[in-house]
């Protein structure tokens, strides 16, 4: 933000230009005015009505003010405002009349408001599509998990009760969500966000091509198949976690040799970075018509959902999902027909045991 | 550059070596033992991989003397720090050398893990290759097994093979105490209260891949190191009354002003695909 414009900056701008505060995106007035969009805030805040008009630039509605409002618009035309500060300051001036212990209460009122409204703004149809262009530009930064080849994130909330946790980022190639590299970060309430915007985000963009890191983009590199634009449970096959997978989990070895999961330091989380080689498994609906053809029973959908989780070694063959287990040796045959010969190493046997 | 390696200096012993640990971006390197640089038989090999070798190795042991200009003297610091590198991945497979690492990895020097689920646990340095000039240093979490990026720009430049593969997985074959407990818990993507389809069918499959490992354990009586053994099918309850949780939260969000998102953007066939 630069100091040098003669315009004052708004609230809102100066608040989203804080430092720590890249990842808000700026609410539209349009949104904080329309009543609707505030339902149930005025319980959730001190001092509502005053921590609104602060972050609208409202003039309190004072009888004696009227003098002080001149003095003040001259003393903003001028262009003193100081970067970052210049919500704070304005605020200090225009509220003069009021007792400091009040202001403080409003300035952080105020801040928590925005945040409230924030979370339900980046869900709405314009701010959703503002998050987006800065999820184009990297605001959010990148996952720090190797095999996500720098996928960029966005911020998320683990809760959407103010006070509870800090802001966090939600890698969509992973799933998963990580601590913002930054300490500044470590200060802005993950509420601000909410638990929604996330996968909204991802439900919202479908066309996104998540599986490109940032530098592919950059070189719009297109790779597009039919079998990439596979549908699954409301998603593109390949915007689901692509960044997990057989080829995406990190596989311990000592000199070479795999570490074996009999170890007691062997490999007991990679289920986590795991996924089926061939997602259509997972597609319920598929299932439900495979399984029952037209006229399926819907008591009998849990079934399926046990059968899927049963056979931990089918890695993507429908047949070898919809058999119960059938033996150790048959079922490891069967992975290793479907094990692409780029992945059976030196040491496949000893990772079987 | 800071100074080092003048002739009044040779009283210390380490002086070289001090100096490039405490160097910034070299904080993920521990202090190689004057015996174990002195021993040729620990540097089997290395003569080949670094230029200047002899020269190197006598600034590492601070004992160099050769009296040459600048160019040359940055061209065998140069080698100097890859020899250091390299031995390093030998010295820290060593007993004295994992213990060493061991003392850094209990202080967090190694950063902590950026996973969310994984409550700031240390990391350790490992590399992707044993070869040098391949890939860069990561960083290795033993709670979550997985591996990221370092944060600093100074840390991603250092070579892997410093560090080496095997290194950190021996350190928790060694002291197989360390190991920490491994969790179920983790991320469920969420919209209005309600789980994701798609992410939802892969945390299925991901459990009952999980599940069926923990049996396989339990048949070989070996411990999986999960928070709490035996609780496979307790878990599915638990899960169960989360989401009842869930959907009450969605009633009371809904009597607020959750309206402003999904309707807002108009989505039924979005709604369609959340569970
Ligand atoms: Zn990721
Ligand atoms: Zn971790």
């Amino acid at each position: 933000m630069s100091t040098s414009s003669g315009t004052p900056e708004s609230w809102i701008s100066s608040f989203c230009s804080l430092l720590g505060h890249e990842y808000f995106a700026e609410v539209s007035e349009e949104f904080i005015e329309d009543d609707f969009n505030l339902t149930g805030l005025q319980t959730q805040v001190a001092m509502y009505k005053e921590a609104l008009e602060m972050i609208l630039d409202v003039e309190p509605e004072e009888d004696d003010d009227e003098e002080d409002e001149d003095e003040e618009d001259e003393e903003d035309a001028s262009g003193d405002v100081q970067d970052g500060m210049a919500g704070r300051a304005h605020g200090e001036r225009r509220h003069h009349s009021r007792v400091a212990s009040d202001l403080s209460v409003i300035e952080s009122s105020a801040e928590m408001l925005y945040g409230l409204i924030h979370q339900r703004f980046i869900c709405s149809r314009a701010g959703i599509q503002q998050m987006s262009e800065k999820y184009e530009l990297g605001h959010f930064g990148v996952c720090p998990r190797y095999n996500c080849n720098q996928t960029r994130t966005l911020p998320v909330g683990l809760s959407d009760i103010p006070g509870e946790d800090t802001v966090k980022l939600f890698c969509p190639s992973c799933l998963d969500v990580y601590v913002p590299p930054n300490s500044r970060f470590q200060t802005v309430d993950g509420a601000f966000f909410g638990r929604t915007f996330g996968a909204l985000f991802l439900l919202t963009f479908p066309e996104y091509d998540l599986s490109r890191s940032g530098a592919e983009t950059a070189a719009q590199l297109t790779r597009t198949t039919t079998d990439d634009l596979v549908m699954i449970n409301g998603m593109y096959a390949r915007n689901i976690a692509p960044g997990l997978g057989r080829d995406k989990i990190y596989e311990p070895k000592i000199y070479g040799f795999r570490v074996s999961e009999l170890a007691r330091s062997g490999p007991r989380m990679q289920w986590l970075r795991d996924k089926p080689d061939d997602m259509t498994i997972l597609d319920e609906a598929r299932w439900f018509a495979y399984e029952h053809g037209e006229h399926g029973a819907d008591s009998e959908d849990d079934d399926e959902d046990e059968n899927m989780n049963v056979n931990s070694n089918n890695r993507g063959s429908r047949h070898a999902a919809r058999r119960r287990l059938a033996g150790h040796a048959a079922l490891r045959q069967r992975r290793q027909q479907n094990r692409s010969p780029m992945n059976v190493d030196a040491n496949g046997a000893e990772s079987e045991l | 550059m800071d100074d080092y390696g003048t002739e009044s200096d040779s009283d210390y012993t380490s002086y070289w070596r001090d100096w490039f640990i405490s160097s910034r971006g070299n904080e993920y390197f521990c202090e190689i033992d004057e015996e174990y640089l002195t021993d040729r038989f620990n540097l089997t090999g290395l003569n080949t991989e670094v230029q200047y070798y002899q020269y190197a190795l006598d600034l590492v042991t601070d004992v160099f003397d050769l009296d040459c200009d600048d160019e040359m003297r940055e061209t065998i610091e140069k080698s100097a720090r890859h020899l250091y590198g390299l031995v390093h991945a030998r010295y820290i497979v060593s007993t004295r050398g994992l213990s060493k690492m061991l003392e850094k990895y209990k202080k967090a020097d190694f950063g902590k893990c950026p996973r969310v689920m994984c409550n700031s646990h240390p990391l350790l340095p490992m590399g992707l290759s044993d070869v040098p000039n391949l890939k860069p240093v990561k960083l290795y979490c033993a709670r979550c097994e997985d591996t990221y990026n370092p944060k600093s720009s100074r840390h991603a430049s250092i070579d892997g093979a410093y560090f080496g593969t095997s290194f950190h997985n021996i350190l928790f074959q060694v002291y197989p105490a360390l190991v920490p407990a491994k969790s179920t818990e983790r991320y469920i993507p969420r919209v209005y209260g309600f789980k994701v389809h798609a992410a939802a069918a892969l945390v299925r499959w991901q459990n009952g891949v999980r599940d069926s490992m923990r049996r396989r354990l339990r048949k070989m009586e070996v411990e999986s190191g999960f928070n709490g053994e035996d609780e496979i099918e307790e878990e599915e309850e638990e899960e169960e009354e989360e989401e009842e949780g869930d959907d009450q939260q969605l009633a009371e969000y809904r009597g607020g002003a959750a309206a402003a998102g999904p309707s807002g953007l108009g989505g039924d066939s979005q709604m369609g695909s959340v569970a």
